[in-house]
């Protein structure tokens, strides 16, 4: 195994906001210290990119020391959330934009397939756009018509090969375009988020064919993907981006349960107060602990939602019930319990819900506190949240799937 | 320690950096792209008539509208000369070399910006975009010339016409290469500074067409008065210009000095403009 990929110091510097007489007069002054010898004042600012805090300074950097290297034949999944710096990096590596700092030393020829069609032209028909796409990507005119039969017949676009590629309809078009980069035997592929486009059979397809090329072939990918389960299934190492940086480097299994863990923000799975009178509630009724535990799940994961609430009520006993709304709103089941408490003291409550139920997505808990005879005590609605996430799957299937549930459920063949 | 840093480069096909030596004019890599440059070629002839109902006609139709506009206005209401050659004779053979000249001219100084979309997903050497578009371009070119000879033929034909072809003929080959090469040079320095600064496609946009006025397109050098003669020299278009007239219908006014003085020019910009390029072409995506 040698390494073909080389990331040595690599940072990014983005100027934001408009481009106006101040960008000029910054322009003249980092070219005065370069004049003089100096360090470009400009990059001595900069922030980390963290796009929900707002910065001072108008540059910011996208990636900032960035270091790793690739082996030949891996599978390299990129992972991260939006903004992290992912879609940099891969700019960074097709060399769409070059590093502000550093070097990425590479060995052998890199295709790049950032967005789907790219150079396709509307007007020109199926073959033509094929050696357009095929001689942008490097490859030679005869390489391509060699080639021609077969890339023609992995997107299954026979039919239409004479027709102008405006006429396509988008899966066509993405089935064109990764047939074409899939062909090109580059000793590295980059693949952005293709496969969020197209049939499952032809995800199918795809994962097929980046499995063939780098183990039987040798070849090295490069994935970014938000798909979870694709990136479970497909990669054999990963990196998990934070603001720019690597923040873990390892095998794809373990970077994307990093990944899964990483608080997403919005998600409050657990409060807790010390103090009664800072706690959700009345004064007769006190919510002073609710948590989701574990606050982030796969769906092969059971989880538990647990309740402290404080009886400050005459009775003894206190229904302590709960709905679960999914992201669309929707209830998905409701569930209550009949807590024993006496007056002025605390009581946990805990219910499990199992693994291989929930779909994946995001979840609320409406809590309502109750007499015995249902005379209502206090509701809080969105009390906490927590997330479920998808998991690799055993088949190649890796769209969303359907339903407010995803129970396991038993099959068998009768006949 | 220098052979080590030496093998360590060896290593590696490709290093990518903040930047690359500014007299690497990476004339190879365009020529290991040159399929591309056929396919861009076949692409931009293909694609600009496409759903138009006269196609190609409009090659003919654009430049007879603005010889018929020019022969009325500049010939028979401004009475400007043409040195005895016939006006339309005169004004096609100028706005089609112009023509030429500010198609390629106006086409490199946007690279950039009209190819952001593709330029921003793929990288192949930038330079193959203008330098195809110089070369469809050409195709309009011949297109156009071939009218004009018409014409040429259909005037030398009447009684009494002095034109006639002379050995300067022979420049004619040179002079469309210049043409090219010098829109394509000026072309892509304006380029390197439109993506941030786009205030620079506004001038770009009148100063073709005030240049067109300072240079012997509508009007002979030999009729411009001696105390402006200067501005002439400094154009390295117009001796161009006039050495077309004088291959193809025996009248012009031209030197050799003109001529290699444009020369020169032409590969002053192409260097300069190719080294900026560089520059630009490296984090032009992060301004667009």
């Amino acid at each position: 195994m040698s390494t073909v990929i080389k990331v040595e110091n690599v940072s990014k510097q983005y100027r934001l906001g408009l481009v106006g007489s101040g960008t000029m007069r910054d322009d003249l002054e980092g070219w005065w210290h370069r004049v003089r010898g100096k360090d470009d004042p400009t990059l001595k600012l900069g922030e980390t990119n963290d796009r929900s805090t707002a910065g001072d300074s108008n540059y910011v950097w996208a990636l900032r020391d960035i270091n790793y290297e690739v082996q030949q034949g891996e599978v390299l999944g990129i992972i991260g959330k939006n903004g992290a710096g992912k879609s940099t990096l891969l700019k960074l590596l097709s060399r769409v934009t070059a590093p502000t700092i550093g070097n990425i030393k590479v060995k052998g020829r890199i295709a790049s397939l950032l967005e789907v069609g790219t150079g396709f032209h509307p007007e020109l028909t199926g073959k033509e756009n094929i050696f357009l796409n095929g001689a942008i990507m490097g490859m030679k005119k005869h390489e391509i018509a060699r080639k021609l039969d077969e890339i023609v017949d992995f997107a299954g676009v026979e039919r239409y090969l004479e027709t102008p590629v405006k006429r396509y309809s988008s899966g066509m078009y993405v089935r064109l375009a990764f047939a074409v980069a899939a062909h090109l035997e580059p000793e590295i592929l980059i693949v952005d988020e293709v496969l969020a486009v197209g049939d499952a059979e032809f995800q199918k397809r795809c994962l097929g064919k980046m499995g063939d090329i780098s183990r039987n072939e040798g070849r090295t990918i490069l994935f970014v993907s938000h798909n979870m389960a694709a990136v479970g299934l497909l990669c054999t190492r990963g990196i998990l981006m934070v603001n720019g940086k690597v923040a873990h480097e390892g095998s794809a299994d373990d970077v994307v349960g990093r990944y899964l863990s990483l608080n997403d923000g919005k998600v409050l799975s657990r409060i807790a107060f010390n103090n009664a009178l800072d706690a959700p509630g009345n004064d007769r009724v006190r919510v002073m602990m609710a948590e989701a535990h574990p606050g982030r799940v796969t769906v092969e994961e059971p989880m538990a939602l647990r309740f402290n609430i404080r009886n400050q009520t005459g009775e003894g006993r206190i229904r302590v019930i709960y709905d679960l709304l999914n992201a669309q709103d929707i209830i998905v089941f409701g569930s209550g319990t009949m807590a024993d408490v006496r007056h002025g003291k605390d009581v946990t409550v805990c219910c499990k819900i199992p693994a291989q139920f929930l779909n994946d997505g995001q979840y609320s808990v409406n809590l309502y506190l109750a007499t015995e005879e249902m005379q209502p005590l206090y509701v809080h609605e969105r009390l906490i949240s927590f997330i479920v996430d998808d998991v690799k799957r055993e088949h190649a299937y890796m769209g969303k799937i359907n339903g407010v549930v995803r129970p396991k459920l038993e099959w068998k063949t009768e006949s | 320690m220098s052979t080590a840093a030496q093998t360590d480069a060896e290593q590696w096909d490709l290093i990518i950096g903040p930047k690359d030596k500014w007299y690497d004019l990476r004339l190879a890599e365009l020529w290991d792209y040159r399929d591309l440059i056929t396919i861009f070629v076949r692409r931009d002839l293909v694609a600009t008539y496409k759903q138009t109902v006269l196609g190609p006609l409009w090659f003919f139709l654009s430049p007879m509208f603005t010889v018929i506009m020019f022969t009325f206005v500049f010939s028979r209401i401004a009475g400007i000369s043409t040195d005895g050659i016939p006006a339309p004779v005169f004004y096609l053979g100028g706005t089609t070399l112009w023509n030429y000249f500010s198609a390629c001219f106006g086409g490199a100084s946007n690279t950039f910006v009209s190819n952001a979309n593709l330029f921003g997903k793929v990288y192949f050497p930038r330079l193959a975009a203008p330098v195809a578009m110089i070369i469809s371009n050409l195709f309009k070119f011949g297109v156009q010339m071939l009218m004009f000879l018409v014409f040429l033929f259909y005037y030398r034909m009447q009684e009494g016409s002095t034109l006639h072809f002379t050995p300067y003929l022979a420049f004619f080959p040179l002079i469309v290469l210049l043409m090219g090469g010098m829109a394509l040079g000026v072309g892509i320095i304006i380029s390197s500074f439109t993506t941030k600064y786009r205030d620079l496609t506004y001038f770009i946009s009148f100063g073709v067409q005030l240049l067109m006025y300072a240079t012997p397109v509508i009007y002979p050098t030999s009729a411009i008065p001696d105390d402006y003669k200067w501005f002439v020299h400094f154009n390295p278009i117009a001796p161009l210009v006039e050495m077309f007239r004088l291959g193809f219908t025996g009248t012009g006014t031209v030197t050799m000095d003109g001529m290699l003085y444009s020369a020169g020019f032409t590969l002053g910009a192409l260097l300069l403009g190719t080294i900026l390029f560089h520059r630009t072409e490296k984090t032009f995506m992060d301004t667009v």
